[in-house]
């Protein structure tokens, strides 16, 4: 690991330098292993290169059920690739040594199974900055929030529209390094508008955090990211960029590059 | 054949017991809720319901009105006594749970949950199904209930049980084949939970087997007891002692869990549980959970799974389509580390051998499922000798696999079926080869 600071001190600067520039953080998904593992550090590192403040590494796992169709296809064949759990964290550290910021997002069996504590261990040792749990929820976490305490990592959960105002309080107490607010009630895939559960969601879970709340699922475009950066402190995209990714590099480049423009207000339409 | 009442109801089976999850759904390091916060509102929903509904004597009343009068509960034990001959002539009772309306157990928990759906105020309710039955009992109480029905069933699953996707289409459900992953039940779960997470708001999901997020494994449970109550009386009744052994076979658990938990105090009374074995635990082309798995969190609960050594899921392999599934409920993990129950694998061939004996020594075709019980029965009668008394679970009738029994034996002109892969020629103890599969 060549930078200093821990995962969530190193995660925080990422939402006051975008803070500081009067913006939203971009927030770039990406699963390991897909198309290649090689073909996918190919992809991050330019989604890196071309304006994201941050990449979720996703490790790919048999039952995704909170992905739509777009990601799921990608985990599938990165899986039939042979992606190991080994080979996401190998991926960041490569991403890392070169400066980038990088967290995992994970179903919670991979990292059961890797063992909680050697997870957190090899993941602060790659220079990783935390972990996003889609099926984890705090009631069940005692050993990873322990584990990542331990380990300076950022535990990131999520909220959702219909969480209620208690579990938003006890979930967002229970977080580290930004708060992950699903904008809709439904799987990941890029949608056609942003709906507007999003807004009245942050706007709940603020007055419980003082956190950054980075908003993800179904963010697609530029303008789409330049209207959730009015009300949140990151954007989070992934199945657009994970479609992108079907055509390789240079797509994604371009894809990451309208969506950086997006979240400076400075996208100039579709 | 036992007498057609019986003291014990349906709604006993929610009274309460001493065998409890704590208030997350624990049962000692299983259970809780590894499951996405989205849908963390709907079942605390569930259970905040199931909570009012079960001390509500007006949805007692309907819950027993209708295992009456619409499934025919009480459902009959059957001393199978030629059946007996073959397993070391020990006493062997069945409990009819294939004499229920829809031919299997699943109805006991639809109706339950059904029921609840009208109390939430939801219109639509959704579903997972493997074999089928659990689909078919979903769409028959949607259809009674006037509820709207989707199911979702793996590719490979509509294809082996055929018939129970044209029953629930003619009960006016929609059928949906998952084509993702391994195309089997677990993989119609995993379509199920995302169609919930976008649904919830009208929506509930009728999970099929005492598995899942709490409160799913006490409540699918609790619908279920009633078979263990039943049995546990008639047996008594009949025969004035309790039974040696409570048999079942295990795919989610809830037939097993259903006639185990009245069971549990009594001390003296084995309780076992068969896992589908597939070709044989040791091929590694099986579906026994707990016989052959590891701790891990799956569906919505910590329990035995079959995976990897990267946490990925298993392909799994049986036979029989309602046991095809790589997890297994919580309490069985829990009852299997206490030792108060115990499983075992029975192969496919076992399973179909038992399946053979039981249409011509009983005149009864059960279902491949319950078939692997049967063939636990034996093999326990066979140790055990003419004194011992066991009570098997027989979950559900055999309508359904027809057509793939048909297949295994050959008593079809081959021609005559659709194009499929034959079953493989030999298991894993080279018991049977194809050649030799005699009806
Ligand atoms: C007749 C029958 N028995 C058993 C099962 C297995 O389920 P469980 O283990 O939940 O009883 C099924 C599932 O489809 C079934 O149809």
């Amino acid at each position: 690991m060549t930078a200093t600071g821990t995962g969530i001190t190193r995660l925080a600067e990422v939402f006051t330098t975008a803070k500081a520039e009067d913006r939203a953080a971009l927030i770039a998904y990406l699963p390991s292993g897909y198309p290649t593992i090689k073909g996918s550090l190919g992809l991050l590192t330019q989604a890196l290169d071309a304006g994201a403040d941050l990449v979720e590494v996703g490790l790919p796992y048999s039952d995704p059920v909170l992905d739509g169709p777009v990601i799921q296809h990608a985990v599938d064949a990165a899986l039939k690739g042979g992606v190991r759990v080994r080979d996401t964290l190998a991926i960041v550290e490569q991403l890392a040594e070169r400066g980038g910021r990088a967290v995992v997002m994970t179903y919670w069996n991979p990292v059961l199974r890797y063992g909680v504590d050697a997870f957190a261990r090899d993941l602060a040792a790659a220079g990783g900055l935390g972990v996003i749990t889609p099926d984890l929820v705090p009631d069940e976490a005692g050993s990873w929030l322990a584990a990542a305490d331990r380990e300076g990592l950022a535990p990131i959960f999520l909220v959702a529209p219909s969480s209620s105002d208690e579990r938003i309080a006890s979930t967002t107490a229970a977080t580290r390094g930004f708060l992950y607010a699903a904008s809709t009630m439904g799987v990941t895939g890029a949608r056609d508008a942003v709906s507007d559960t999003a807004t009245s969601l942050v706007a709940r879970a603020r007055t419980h955090t003082d956190l950054p709340i980075g908003v993800g699922l179904g963010v697609r475009n530029g303008a789409q990211a330049g209207e959730v950066a009015t009300f949140a402190d990151g954007v989070i995209v992934g199945s657009a960029l994970v479609s992108a990714a079907e055509h390789g590099r240079a797509a994604v480049a371009r894809l990451t590059t309208e969506l950086a423009a997006g979240v400076r207000g400075q996208h100039t339409g579709r | 054949m036992t007498s057609a009442s019986t003291a014990s109801t349906a709604s006993q089976g929610l009274a309460g017991t001493t065998h409890e999850p704590d208030d997350t759904g624990h049962f000692g390091r299983w259970g809780g809720r590894y499951m996405p916060e989205a849908l963390i509102a709907a079942v605390d929903e569930v259970a905040a319901e199931y909570e009012k509904a079960r001390h509500d004597p007006a949805f007692l009343a309907e819950l027993d009105r209708l295992q009456r009068d619409y499934a025919g509960r009480p459902s009959p034990v059957t001393d199978a006594r030629r059946l007996s001959e073959h397993a070391g002539g020990a006493r062997i009772l069945l409990k009819r749970e294939d004499l229920n309306h829809t031919g299997s157990h699943k109805i006991n928990n639809v109706l339950g949950q059904a029921l609840l759906t009208k109390r939430m105020g939801k219109t639509r309710v959704i579903a997972e199904t493997g074999a089928g039955q659990h689909g078919v009992a979903t769409a028959t109480a949607a259809a009674l209930m006037g509820l709207e029905c989707m199911v979702y069933m793996g590719e490979v699953d509509t294809e082996r049980q055929a018939l129970n996707v044209a029953r629930m289409r003619l009960l006016g459900a929609e059928v949906v084949p998952v084509t993702t992953g391994s195309r089997t039940l677990k993989d119609a779960l995993n379509e199920a939970y995302r169609d919930w997470v976008a649904s919830v708001g009208h929506t509930h999901y009728i999970l099929g087997t005492a598995a899942g997020p709490h409160p799913f494994p006490r409540m699918v449970r609790d619908f279920h007891r009633v078979i263990g109550l039943e049995a546990r009386e008639q047996v008594l009744a009949a025969y004035g002692r309790l039974p040696d052994a409570v048999v079942a076979c295990v795919g989610g658990g809830s037939n097993a869990i259903g006639i185990f938990h009245p069971f549990l105090d009594d001390a003296d009374v084995r309780l076992i549980g068969y896992e589908a074995a597939g070709d044989g635990v040791a091929t590694g082309r099986h579906a026994a959970s707990i016989t052959g798995g590891t701790p891990g969190a799956l569906h919505g609960a910590m329990s035995y799974l079959l995976q990897d050594e990267d946490g990925q899921t298993l392909e799994t392999h049986s036979i029989s389509a309602g046991l095809d599934y790589p997890g297994v409920g919580p309490e069985h993990a829990f009852l299997a580390d206490s030792g108060r129950a115990s499983y075992e694998p029975v192969t496919d061939a076992e399973a179909m051998d038992a399946f053979r004996l039981l249409c011509r020594t009983e005149g009864i075709i059960p279902a491949i499922e319950s078939a692997h019980a049967i063939a636990g029965a034996v093999r326990l009668g066979r140790t055990l000798g003419p004194e011992a008394t066991i009570l098997v679970n027989l979950s559900g009738r055999g309508d359904k696999d027809v057509d793939t029994a048909a297949r295994w034996f050959g008593v079809v002109d081959p021609e005559s079926l659709p194009t499929e892969e034959p079953p493989p020629a030999e298991d894993a103890d080279g018991a049977v080869a194809s050649g030799e599969r005699e009806l």
